[in-house]
């Protein structure tokens, strides 16, 4: 299936990465029909990205719909202590009876999105600092560089710890201490290929006709990196959703608001370990699992698109395809 | 010499910026670490005034010097190797703390980096060499799903496994508390062995995947290089063209990753300690986040920073020293 479909998608990457708005004479639905398209094909591209796509989908109907159908309301407590999973509690009660099922349905949703939410987040930070720096350049630049290497050697996980530590618990923290301790990487990425760029003819001519720098920025080079951007913030994600459910397990969390990590958190503290209670801490760990290798599946077929080399050789099946395709 | 020099620049800017992370994160949050102690303190009994005032002096909050002055008080101390008073065991200097915890996190995480990058590199070498075999097109997403599960989870899972169901490892600990002391006895290394084995299992599980993915790309890039395909058509035998041709070169990025591991094994491996409860000095930082023991906070986060910029330093000078393409590009 993959192979078929590397000789018309050669230039589909690009095709999809590049600016829809640098496409003159085209009507504006097909525009507007052109995004969603492209978003379409880069999903069935390969079957890692659609499965990978899939599992993230599900994900956000879950966190998205998932409250109005779940049994129980997540807080509430009753006389059901520590039930083993059966029909009326699909996973099961905590030791002052909640309902485990409900919660990991309400969790998902504040995991989700919070989750998503601080990936972006982390991503335009990175992009305002990386590009900004790259295409200005001088003492601008130069600040801006400094600060992105030191912050690329602090240790991110102690700083988050030490930084929640001293603020108000809440998401609102957690987000934001994430976003201050891993916006790094990506800057410099975005930097590097934004200094590279600038010396393209396209950013020239826009300069001669008189374009303003944050213009150029974000209007002519930033759709050409759009598809590092995404590669960036998928991986980024990834890496949000679990510092976020360790900072959550290691309590440093909103215990009251129903999340994965917290859920791990009191699990921890009520000592479902110790009492054979897996049926509590085994699934939000689970979620987080599949929802973190779905996301690293999408990255992966990224990675494949970027740099074909690493895409697997599957040269038999290429002979069948040419001769069918003759 | 001119590249060791910008980079040995930098990183005394950025220990310098680190330094002062740690100075002002404290007095910029709300929250008031005397009122966290009196607290704690008058559970056992009413705190008077004065006693009040003399707490406060001791952590130096009393001062009504200026910023600037505390943060030249601070930077002497920190000279001086003087990191403060801890509040939950007060009043032991935070010093003699981390001494006593850094230890176990360094055997540990040591242990576990250097088993993890040694098979890491092994399986990427192989899996990228038979590329497309079963080996390959089993190993990888497996490794890949692997990488993916959260850490801590991974670790209660084999607790709960190995140490809860079949019992075969203890539960919490660094050693046989109960029956043994520290010493060089062979009990108690045999000892910590048992109680180390399951948090270095977890940990060398969760970095694997890490190592062989990045030897195995980077493995894959340099098989493509002529200077390889000449060795294999000069007739030179596999393993010879694998490890002395191929591996040699496509090592360099995993050697710079495996010295910063280096220095982060002195920050703890803080999920591992939390879930094992091992003695390390991942552990102390979060008893300290729990009990608002702000000196000792403080005094980790430096620790562990100070460990992880040397080690990056030193990661910088091995590769410099490694690979002569970077000499001779930064000089010129």
């Amino acid at each position: 299936m993959q192979i078929q479909e590397v000789p018309g998608k050669a230039g589909e990457p690009v095709a999809s990465s590049l600016p829809v708005a640098l496409l003159p004479g085209d009507t504006l639905q097909a525009r507007i029909l052109r995004v969603p398209l492209a978003i379409w094909r880069a999903m069935t591209s390969s079957p890692r990205v659609t499965v990978g796509s899939a599992i993230v989908g599900i994900f956000i109907l879950v966190g998205l719909f998932g409250p109005f159908f779940a049994p129980y309301n997540p807080d509430a407590t009753s006389n059901l202590f520590i039930a083993s999973p059966s029909a009326s509690h699909w996973l099961g009660t905590t030791v002052v009876g909640q309902d485990i099922f409900s919660q990991l349905i309400y969790g998902t949703r504040t995991s989700v999105f919070w989750g998503l939410g601080t990936g972006v987040l982390v991503t335009l930070l990175s992009v305002l600092v990386g590009m900004v720096g790259g295409y200005v350049g001088g003492v601008m630049d130069d600040v801006l560089t400094l600060l992105t290497n030191v912050s690329l050697v602090l240790p991110a996980l102690p700083l988050a710890i030490v930084l929640a530590a001293y603020f108000p618990r809440g998401p609102l923290t957690i987000s934001l201490v994430i976003v201050v301790t891993n916006w790094a990487w990506q800057a410099r990425v975005l930097r590097s290929q934004t200094l590279s760029m600038r010396s393209r003819e396209f950013v020239a001519a826009a300069r001669a006709s008189g374009e303003r720098p944050w213009r150029i920025i974000f209007f002519e080079i930033f759709p050409n990196e759009i598809g590092l951007v995404v590669a960036g913030f998928v991986s980024t994600t990834i890496y949000v959703i679990l510092t976020w459910a360790a900072l959550e397990f290691l309590g440093l969390g909103d215990g009251t608001i129903p999340s994965w990590g917290g859920m791990l958190y009191w699990a921890q503290q009520a000592g479902a370990l110790g009492g054979g209670l897996w049926w509590w801490f085994i699934p939000p760990g689970a979620c987080i699992a599949i929802l973190g290798a779905g996301l690293s599946l999408i990255n992966f077929g990224i990675d494949e698109i970027a740099d074909p080399r690493l895409r697997p050789e599957r040269p038999k099946k290429l002979a069948k395809n040419r001769k069918a395709v003759a | 010499m001119r590249h060791v020099i910008r980079r040995f620049l930098f990183y005394v800017c950025a220990v310098w910026i680190a330094i002062t992370l740690d100075f002002f994160i404290p007095r910029l949050a709300p929250g008031d670490p005397v009122a966290a102690l009196v607290g704690k303190m008058s559970t056992k009994g009413y705190v008077t005034p004065q006693m009040q005032q003399t707490l406060a002096a001791m952590f130096g909050l009393n001062t009504h010097d200026p910023l600037w002055l505390q943060y030249f008080k601070y930077l002497g101390n920190l000279l001086h190797g003087n990191l403060g008073v801890s509040i939950q065991y007060f009043p032991t200097p935070v010093a003699a703390l981390i001494q006593q915890d850094i230890g176990w996190s360094i055997m540990l995480g040591g242990v576990a980096v250097i088993i993890s990058f040694t098979l890491g590199c092994l399986f990427g070498i192989i899996t990228a060499w038979k590329r497309g075999s079963a080996l390959d097109t089993f190993l990888s997403p497996a490794m890949n799903f692997l990488s993916a599960i959260p850490y801590f989870w991974l670790a209660l899972f084999t607790l709960f496994i190995f140490a809860y169901t079949l019992n075969w490892f203890p539960l919490a600990g660094g050693y046989d508390a109960a029956n043994l002391n520290p010493g060089w006895s062979f009990d108690f290394i045999s000892s910590a062995i048992q109680y180390a084995f399951l948090p270095a299992l977890t940990l060398v599980i969760s970095s694997l995947a890490g190592w062989m993915l990045t030897m195995r790309n980077s493995m894959i890039t340099t098989l493509s290089e002529d200077y390889v395909l000449m060795a294999k058509a000069k007739g030179l035998s596999e393993g010879r063209v694998m490890f002395r041709y191929a591996a040699r070169n496509a090592v360099l990025p995993n050697i710079t990753g495996f010295a910063i591991a280096i220095g982060a094994i002195v920050g703890g491996q803080l999920l591992t300690e939390m879930v094992f409860s091992y003695p390390g000095i991942g552990y102390a930082l979060l008893q300290a986040v729990n009990q608002q023991d702000y000196a000792m906070v403080q005094g980790v986060f430096l620790i562990i920073t100070l460990a992880v910029l040397g080690a990056n330093f030193l990661a910088d000078l091995l590769y410099a020293f490694l690979d002569p393409r970077v000499r001779v590009e930064r000089s010129a």
